[in-house]
């Protein structure tokens, strides 16, 4: 059993706060990732769980204890590092079993331990070189190897993957979580990539500027985010966001205009909403399609990008506001062509002026199904 | 949630690895630079205001500034520093040019290159002892000397160096010394210069010579000044090879700052009046070194 | 109107000049090591012989004669001793500075580095009269202690630079895998910096072989290094040049196969950082 409990966690490096009071709630065996941008503070947040950065304010407990005085080795914690961090002048077997050996766990022992892991991940005829002499996916490896060794609580990643070529990491990510499932240790991940996000996390944490913006499954996060940050972040290519005027406001939704004059009902609640409020209507590429929906948008496009499966265009409203729409694969729209795209309410959102979202009336239904097998 | 009394950790630094006490592992090494730095520093300033001879233990007290007063008479002052000028200019003149020129021709690729190079750094790793006695003795001596043989082969009278053109010598003996440390730094500094800059000024018609001025050169601007910089604290005190060829002489032709101090305090013992040179040496060394540490902390900054 | 050529060839003439200044500048060491080999009649000989049967009398000469084994046995134990020394001063306080910064760090490596430049004849004569009330004049010890402080700010100052270049995550493993800042140090941070702490001890070697103010000052006989030795035979004229060859090249020939052997690590010593 492994909760890890933040409450009120502040960071400040001299006058500077870097984190500003984040709350989360980690369950036992749960697969947690933690994004946000550049700079928001992961790496600080999970180097303040590892115990590498000290925790200003707040209480910070592992497994029902508090552990903000403790030491990086006696936290139960494993680490993976970005660049893995492996002693280059150590062998792959001295690498995973260095842990132990500061522990004085008797020799014999310590072999067995190394070679199961290794056995796991593959590395049994790699045993005996260095990590210059590894390549890249190798050394991710070891780098996981040296964490299970320690068969700790909490397993923390920084951006592992982040060196990997794509493939390379297609296949780590894979690993990364049949090992989640294997160990049914709790894991802490972060990462700037979405779709490593959406993938692997039981529950993602969005993070910026040293807050906590929202935690939520991922689908939770993609058909219900709470405010226009997580909006825009989650998902790709990111939502079009587009002003709208308040029409008229009814308890199962609220009657905006588009630009182009069409009306549309995106079913939210209204709240204190009322007619005539200026308010941002949110909507995702993967949303919009050629033709006519619930309302309808005009513009020309700018820009076709043709994957294939999918094409992008990049349309300028007649308003002149700019939106991604992905239409068809096989759509026949070219650069400076009229455009008319359909836009359905129940895809929609609604953001205020403060940026928060409008709750949606119906919750989506994958919202809160969880990742995997286990019931949370 | 929130108590007014402060929780009992809190009165406890945290302690996590970061705020690890590391003054038993800095202050050994602070300790002993502070005592290197000011217990002789301060013992010079006290000579320097005492009379102090070893040779007139009769001589005592107070003497306020009688030193300076007598060292700021004293022509020999005035030569000595003169001399520290001369010397320390042309060599920083000469070793800076040569430097430049030779990291640019030793950068060009052509046979054997890596040895070439060896050979022009070698003098640098030469004591300073040997060296000077090598060109006094079998270079630059007026009857067995190398180049004494080479005048007398075509004709001409050999020169006596160190009589007639003695701060000549020594500036060469100097030179040979640093030409090489001025080389090795602006060769590596050359070295870092990215090849896509070169080749972008080539395809933009940069001919040879405006190549060297206009990418070069400003290229190599800050390593020239370390070198100055560096330089001129060793310069500022070239003792060997003065000791060991001309003593000084003729007269006080070659009697640099750290040779007049050497004589009058450890030949002449006159413990305040050297001591009192010593403070002058310290003072000038200052002035370069405040240039030198800025130059180095801003670099500090940068990486 | 040449055209002018992207792959310039460089002109013919720059490895002939090349090869004729090396040549030049190395010629005294050159002439030297060839005067080691001559009796010292033919040393002094005016013109000066170019053919001659090499004898090696110099070398045993010298090595049987003049304590010359004892002026060796001084640089050795002057110049290797202060170096441990000083890395031993110097090795905990880089790792100090590099890896637990404070807002002090900055400082204090920067007034580190000014107290070298100190002119030493500024603290002579203080220095002299402290070793001959302390009885350290002419004592390897005390030239020991002088040469340790001279070059422990630049071997801080290297060390830094060294430890700063290793990656701080690898450290941070270290920790989370249970290691103590001890055994950080002596299990991971200098294992990986043999190289650069390899360096660091070659430059101190060198500036203290090659040291002649303190050398000079401070020592006559008993503790002189060869620094001090070679320059005694500045007095007598034209005598025993072919001697003084070939002590002098066996003072010099190790010190500068191991200035060529690591140039250019020394660069990045010499200039404090600034130019690598
Ligand atoms: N030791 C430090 N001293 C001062 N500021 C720091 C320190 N470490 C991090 N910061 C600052 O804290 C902020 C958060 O850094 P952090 O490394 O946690 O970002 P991140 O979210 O991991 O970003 P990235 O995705 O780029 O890795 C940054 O603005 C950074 O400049
Ligand atoms: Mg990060």
């Amino acid at each position: 059993m492994a909760e890890v409990v933040l409450r009120n966690i502040k960071k400040s490096f001299g006058p500077v706060d870097i984190i500003k009071g984040v709350d989360i709630d980690i369950n036992d065996k749960e697969f947690v990732v933690f994004v946000g941008p550049s700079g928001c503070g992961k790496s600080t947040l999970l180097r303040m769980i590892a115990g590498l950065e000290s925790i200003s304010d707040g209480e910070l407990s592992i497994d029902g204890k508090r552990v903000n005085d403790l030491s990086p080795a006696d936290r139960g914690i494993a680490m993976v590092f970005q660049t893995y961090a492996l002693y280059p002048h150590m062998t792959v077997r001295d690498n995973m079993g260095f842990s132990l050996k500061l522990a004085k766990v008797p020799k014999a022992e310590i072999d067995r331990k190394v070679n199961e892991a290794a056995r796991i991940l593959k590395l049994d005829p790699l045993m005996d070189r260095k990590p210059k002499a590894l390549s890249g996916g190798q050394r991710q490896r070891v780098a996981i190897g040296r964490a299970i060794v320690r068969n700790p609580k909490v397993f923390l990643f920084d951006e592992p993957l982040s060196n990997l070529d794509a493939a390379l990491r297609v296949q780590m990510r894979i690993e990364i979580a049949r090992m989640h499932s294997d160990f049914n240790a709790t894991m802490i991940y972060v990462t700037h990539d979405q779709v490593e996000a959406m993938t692997m996390a039981d529950k993602i944490v969005v993070l910026q500027g040293g807050v906590v913006e929202q935690v939520g499954s991922p689908l939770e996060l993609y058909h219900h985010p709470a405010n226009r940050f997580v909006a825009g972040f989650i998902g790709s290519p990111t939502m079009n966001f587009i002003d709208a005027t308040v029409k008229a406001v009814a308890p199962e939704g609220v009657t905006v205009e588009l630009p182009g004059g069409d009306n549309l009902t995106v079913l939210v609640v209204p709240g204190a909403t009322k007619a005539g409020d200026k308010l941002t209507l949110g909507v995702r590429p993967e949303h919009l399609q050629e033709g006519s929906g619930d309302g309808k948008l005009t513009g020309t496009a700018l820009v076709v990008e043709r994957l294939g499966g999918a094409t992008y265009a990049y349309v300028k409203l007649d308003n002149g506001t700019m939106i991604t729409a992905e239409v068809d694969g096989n759509s026949h729209i070219r650069v400076n062509d009229p455009i008319q795209l359909g836009v359905r309410s129940q895809t929609c959102h609604l953001f205020g002026s403060d940026g928060l979202a409008l709750a949606q009336s119906t919750r989506h239904p994958l919202a809160d199904v969880g990742r995997g097998k286990g019931g949370h | 949630m929130t108590t007014l009394a402060p929780a009992p950790s809190a009165a406890l630094p945290a302690k996590t690895n970061r705020e690890v006490d590391t003054r038993p592992l800095l202050w050994p090494s602070v300790i002993v630079l502070f005592l290197w730095m000011i217990v002789p520093l301060a013992m010079t300033l006290y000579f320097s205001v005492i009379r102090y001879n070893l040779l007139n233990p009769a001589l005592t007290g107070f003497a306020g500034l009688e030193n300076y007063s007598f060292l700021f008479d004293d022509p020999t002052l005035w030569t000595s520093l003169w001399n520290t000028l001369v010397l320390v200019g042309s060599v920083l003149i000469i070793t800076v040019v040569f430097g430049t020129l030779f990291a640019v021709l030793y950068n060009q690729e052509f046979p054997g290159r890596n040895i070439a190079r060896l050979l022009v750094i070698a003098p640098f790793f030469v004591m300073p002892t040997v060296s000077a006695l090598v060109w006094k003795n079998m270079m630059m001596h007026p009857v067995y000397g190398l180049i004494a043989s080479l005048q007398s082969m075509v004709g001409l009278t050999p020169t006596d160096w160190f009589t007639d053109y003695p701060m000549f010598s020594v500036i060469v003996i100097v030179a040979w010394q640093w030409v090489p440390f001025a080389f090795l730094i602006l060769l590596t500094a050359i070295q870092s210069l990215d090849s896509e800059q070169k080749e972008a000024a080539r395809i933009d018609g940069a001919g040879p010579l405006a190549m060297f001025f206009y990418i070069t050169l400003p290229h190599l601007s800050r390593a020239i000044s370390v070198v100055i910089m560096i330089e001129t604290i060793f310069l500022l005190t070239i003792f060997a090879e003065i000791y060991v060829t001309t003593s000084g002489g003729p007269g006080t032709a070659t009697t640099n700052l750290a040779w007049l101090i050497y004589s009058v305090g450890l030949l002449q013992f006159d413990v305040g009046y050297a001591s009192a040179g010593g403070i002058i040496a310290v003072i000038l060394a200052n002035v370069v070194a405040f240039f030198l540490v800025r130059t180095v902390s801003r670099n500090l900054q940068q990486g | 109107m040449s055209m002018p050529s992207t792959f310039q060839k460089p002109p013919r003439w720059i490895p002939v000049l090349a090869w004729v200044i090396a040549i030049l500048i190395f010629f005294p060491i050159f002439w030297m090591a060839l005067t080691s080999f001559k009796t010292e009649t033919e040393a002094i000989s005016t013109p000066p012989s170019l053919f001659f049967v090499p004898t090696m009398e110099n070398y045993t000469d010298v090595i049987d004669r003049s304590n010359y084994a004892r002026f060796v046995w001084n640089s050795i134990a002057v110049s290797f001793g202060s170096t441990l020394l000083a890395l031993a001063f110097a090795i905990p306080a880089a790792y100090a500075m590099a890896f637990f910064p404070t807002k002090r760090t900055p400082s204090t490596l920067l007034w580190m580095l000014s107290t070298k430049m100190m002119p030493p004849v500024g603290v002579l004569i203080p220095m002299y009269l402290l070793f001959k009330t302390l009885g350290l004049l002419d004592t390897v010890t005390g030239l020991l202690i002088i040469y340790t402080l001279i070059n422990l700010p630049i071997v801080v100052w290297m060390l830094y630079t060294y430890f700063k270049d290793v990656p701080g995550e690898i450290l941070e493993a270290g920790r989370v895998d249970g290691a103590n800042p001890m055994q950080e140090l002596f299990l991971l941070l200098l294992p990986l910096a043999v190289p650069g702490i390899a360096s660091t001890g070659l430059l101190s070697v060198i500036l203290s072989w090659n040291e002649a103010f303190w050398s000079l000052n401070l020592t006559s006989s008993q503790g002189a290094p060869l620094t001090a030795f070679i320059a005694s035979f500045s007095s007598p004229q034209g005598l025993f040049w072919a001697k003084l060859s070939a002590a002098s090249l066996m003072a010099i020939a190790p010190i500068l196969v191991v200035g060529w052997m690591s140039q250019r690590q020394l660069v990045s010593g010499l200039t404090f950082g600034a130019v690598k």
